[in-house]
């Protein structure tokens, strides 16, 4: 009798890239929804636009390539892209700022190098620097938070600047949006306002920028459950958060006037979104588990420093794209040693 | 004993071992012919030393090995040659010898006990071992006596009797130590003794509590202080020869070398039983216990069985194919080598022959896809590697970067491509690789030595041509100098 042959192993574990990319999708569920209720609507928007155009994108970039459309656009890897984007731009972007920022990151940040697997940078992250860089007034104008919340007035406002660009003619930007928490931090300190003076203002809350603690509270449970289903290991998120709030704590200690604690920085901006999600991105990560921890820490820590010093309100698009940049050289200086290797 | 967590990786697997383990060992029928492979799966092919049409008995040798890292094959029945070669029912099994049984099974009379073996002096001890054509039989097939010897040269202290079994499906070793833990005592103290290390641990995995108070007991009644039992935990591949080392004694073999450099040994018990089993019975090695397992069979179980048995016939001796099998291997399902076809015999090296139905078989989901580079292999590879930097190293065919991320250190077990989400299968591409590796090598050796030839040549040409032409000048100055006038 006659059997078909295979190379071993002939079983295996099962796991599959769109398993991954669909726990992932569900582990951002905790912080859209605490999105939604803290700055409106408008991330359902971001993300209906930014996920259409990612799957077209994809679709194309893959046509042009002449390569199977089927397999990568079920990888569910855009889609994470698309969420991630949306997730990092302002609620009130016009549509077609969002598309431009997601072609970029689809196009220019992976498809050019390759598609998934190949890409050296956050896909999501290019495309959201790119849309920084080139349109900074629509980049930093957030819903007010820390104030009295008209929600339907938030959505009527949303909707009519996601496919205008304008506010409706009966509302203005300057009642309803402002800097964030990190952005009305930045320019109060370049005014040389004391600490107390700044915080004083709208967008601060108790503990970091009004609102933007829940979200980052939210993101943080979902990474936690990104943790413990092993999609995510603890190097590349624990080092970010390290590289974070060791120099803020140290800042404060030092010179309160003139630094938030750890505190203000773990719970403001993108955060937990970063540290979990976003620095995460195992395709332009480090390798080595010793490799992830200075991959994050160095995140961390250029957060921090453009935070503090730079001339963007947030700083984890950049840090990110930064130690990507650096991650051929750190993985070059941390594989570990092989079985049996000498010491030295 | 330290032990060493950062290679104590690896994985925990379903054993998929009960269901062989409901009877004890039967002996498999005597096949009406035995066909011996010359490769018994090491990759070394002895010489034959019989005629077709010869008369061989129970135990004679029938092919030589060539040198010392093959072993000599004996006459698993006794009966007269049919055929040296290829087989005509199972042609692509390779060259063997073929023995029609003629149910007699009279004994070789060179095949004696050796009620003295604990008197021998060690280096004739391994002679006989040598002589009875005793091999690893965890599978790697390397010839016990070369490894002794070996042993004894480079001063060995400690010595590891394998019972681990990690792999899924294979049990014939735990079958073994339950049945006779006492043989493997017995067959390690002989070459404990042989190799002259001091001490002597008997290692298996914390999942055969059976086999673990059998071993127990049995080193109990033999009363040796330099013999002990280790109780691992059961994570594939524990069993590996260098990652066993390393959890038993807290050393680590360097890369490139071999255990007796670092003063160790490793032997599996299958071959302590084998040896102590030579010394008692003096039969060599002609028979072996093989797991018959898989749902693809009726009734799963281990036998002991001669080697050159039909696989088929081994398979009708555990009640024959149940349900639809589709793929035949033998090993376990992590590193089992493929089998076309069950007229194959049995050899040495087969611990375990598993007929797969789909229900046994877990094939990827999807075809390959690229690597996101998650690191999952490198969390359970116990070489310690980055597989997926080695895969891309083997894309880009690079030999420092193939060098640098340990090609040569993969153990082949099997772990990275269990766990990879892109279906990539790592192994069998580093396999390949290695293969290519080889040849790039011989090549560029081939390469260099035809330009050695040539410049050789291109000397001994130009010399020719310059000596020539010395002549020539001589003889035309001669000329000159004869006739002057015409110059």
């Amino acid at each position: 009798m006659r059997f078909e042959t295979a190379p071993a192993p002939h079983v295996v574990a099962g796991f599959t890239v769109p398993r991954v990319m669909f726990l992932v999708l569900l582990a951002l569920i905790p912080v859209a929804i605490a999105h939604v209720i803290v700055l409106g609507p408008g991330l359902a928007l971001q993300f209906a636009v930014a996920a259409t155009v990612a799957l077209g994108c994809e679709a194309a970039a893959l046509a042009l390539r002449r390569r199977p459309a089927g397999p990568a656009l079920r990888d569910g890897s855009v889609l994470v892209t698309a969420a991630l984007l949306a997730l990092c731009l302002p609620p009130l972007l016009p549509w077609w700022l969002t598309a431009l920022g997601t072609a970029v990151a689809v196009l220019l940040g992976k498809h050019v190098y390759g598609g998934l697997g190949y890409n050296p940078f956050n896909p999501a992250m290019v495309g959201y620097a790119v849309l920084l860089i080139s349109f900074p007034v629509a980049m930093t104008r957030w819903p007010l938070t820390g104030v009295e919340l008209d929600w339907p007035t938030l959505a009527q406002l949303t909707v009519h600047s996601f496919y205008s660009g304008a506010p409706p003619p009966d509302l203005s930007w300057d009642t309803w949006t402002g800097a964030t928490a990190l952005d009305a931090l930045r320019t109060g300190l370049r005014q040389r306002l004391t600490m107390q003076e700044i915080r004083a203002g709208a967008p601060f809350g108790a503990l970091g920028a009004a609102g933007f603690v829940s979200i980052n509270l939210a993101a943080l449970a979902g990474g936690l459950f990104l943790l413990r289903r092993g999609i995510v290991r603890w190097q590349i998120p624990a080092a970010v958060l390290a590289g974070i709030a060791l120099p803020a704590a140290l800042g404060h200690a030092l010179d309160p006037g003139s630094h938030p604690g750890a505190v203000f920085h773990l719970f403001s901006g993108a955060t937990m979104l970063g540290a979990f999600f976003i620095a995460t991105d195992p395709v332009s990560a480090a390798s080595s588990d010793r490799g992830r921890l200075i991959y994050g820490a160095g995140i961390g820590i250029l957060t921090w420093i453009i935070r503090r010093w730079g001339s963007y309100p947030d700083g984890v698009a950049f840090a990110v794209l930064l130690m990507n940049l650096a991650v051929p050289l750190i993985d070059r200086y941390t594989i570990p040693r092989i079985y049996g290797q000498s010491r030295d | 004993m330290a032990p060493n967590r950062k290679f104590a990786l690896g994985l925990v697997l379903d054993g998929r071992k009960q269901s062989a383990m409901q009877q004890p060992i039967a002996a498999a029928p005597a096949p009406a012919q035995a066909f011996v492979l010359l490769d018994q799966g090491d990759g070394r092919r002895g010489t034959p030393s019989v005629r077709v049409g010869e008369r061989v008995r129970l135990g004679a040798a029938i092919a030589q090995a060539d040198d010392e890292s093959g072993a000599a094959l004996h006459a698993p029945v006794a009966g007269r040659v049919r055929s040296v070669g290829r087989h005509e029912s199972s042609p692509d099994a390779g060259p063997g010898i073929v023995i029609d049984n003629d149910g007699s099974d009279e004994r070789d009379p060179q095949c004696e006990p050796c009620p003295e073996a604990d008197s021998l002096p060690p280096e004739e001890f391994i002679e006989r071992i040598r002589r009875g054509g005793i091999v690893g039989l965890g599978g790697a097939l390397f010839p016990t006596a070369a490894k002794l010897a070996h042993g004894r040269a480079g001063s060995i202290t400690h010595l590891v009797v394998n019972g681990a079994e990690c792999e899924p499906w294979i049990c014939c070793d735990d079958a073994l130590m339950r049945e006779s833990a006492g043989e493997i005592v017995r067959g390690a103290q002989l070459m404990l003794r042989a190799c002259g290390a001091a001490k002597c641990t008997i290692a298996i995995e914390d999942d055969k509590p059976e086999a673990g108070a059998a071993l127990t007991a049995a080193l109990a009644a033999a009363g040796d202080t330099r013999l002990s039992l280790a109780v691992l935990p059961a994570v594939y591949p524990a069993g590996a020869e260098r990652q066993l080392l390393t959890a038993v004694t807290g050393l680590e073999v360097p890369q490139r070398a071999w255990p007796p450099e670092i003063g160790l040994l490793c032997q599996n018990v299958g071959t302590a039983a084998a040896v102590a089993r030579l010394v008692r019975t003096g039969e060599p090695l002609i028979r072996r216990i093989v797991t018959v397992t898989g749902s693809g069979v009726a009734r799963p179980g281990n036998l002991e069985a001669r080697i050159g048995t039909p696989i088929a016939d081994l398979i009708d001796a555990v009640g024959g194919y149940a349900g639809a099998p589709r793929r035949l291997w033998s090993g376990g399902s992590m590193t089992g080598r493929a089998l076309p076809d069950d007229a194959w015999p049995l050899t040495s090296a087969m611990n375990c022959i598993v007929a797969a139905t789909d229900a046994d078989l877990r094939a990827p989901v999807h075809a390959e896809q690229p690597c996101i580079r998650c690191g999952d292999c490198a969390r359970v590879c116990p070489a310690g590697l980055l597989p997926q930097e080695l895969h891309r190293a083997v894309r880009s065919r690079d030999d420092v970067l193939l060098e640098r991320f340990g090609l040569a250190d993969c153990i082949e077990c099997g772990c990275c491509d269990y766990v990879c989400p892109s279906a990539i299968p790592l192994v069998e591409r580093f396999r390949q690789e290695r293969v290519a590796l080889r040849e790039r090598a011989s090549e560029a050796a081939r390469a260099s030595q035809a330009r050695l030839h040539f410049e050789h040549r291109e000397r001994r040409v130009s010399e020719l041509e310059a000596s020539r032409r010395r002549e020539f000048e001589d003889a035309r100055r001669r000329a000159c100098d004869d006739f002057p006038n015409e110059g």
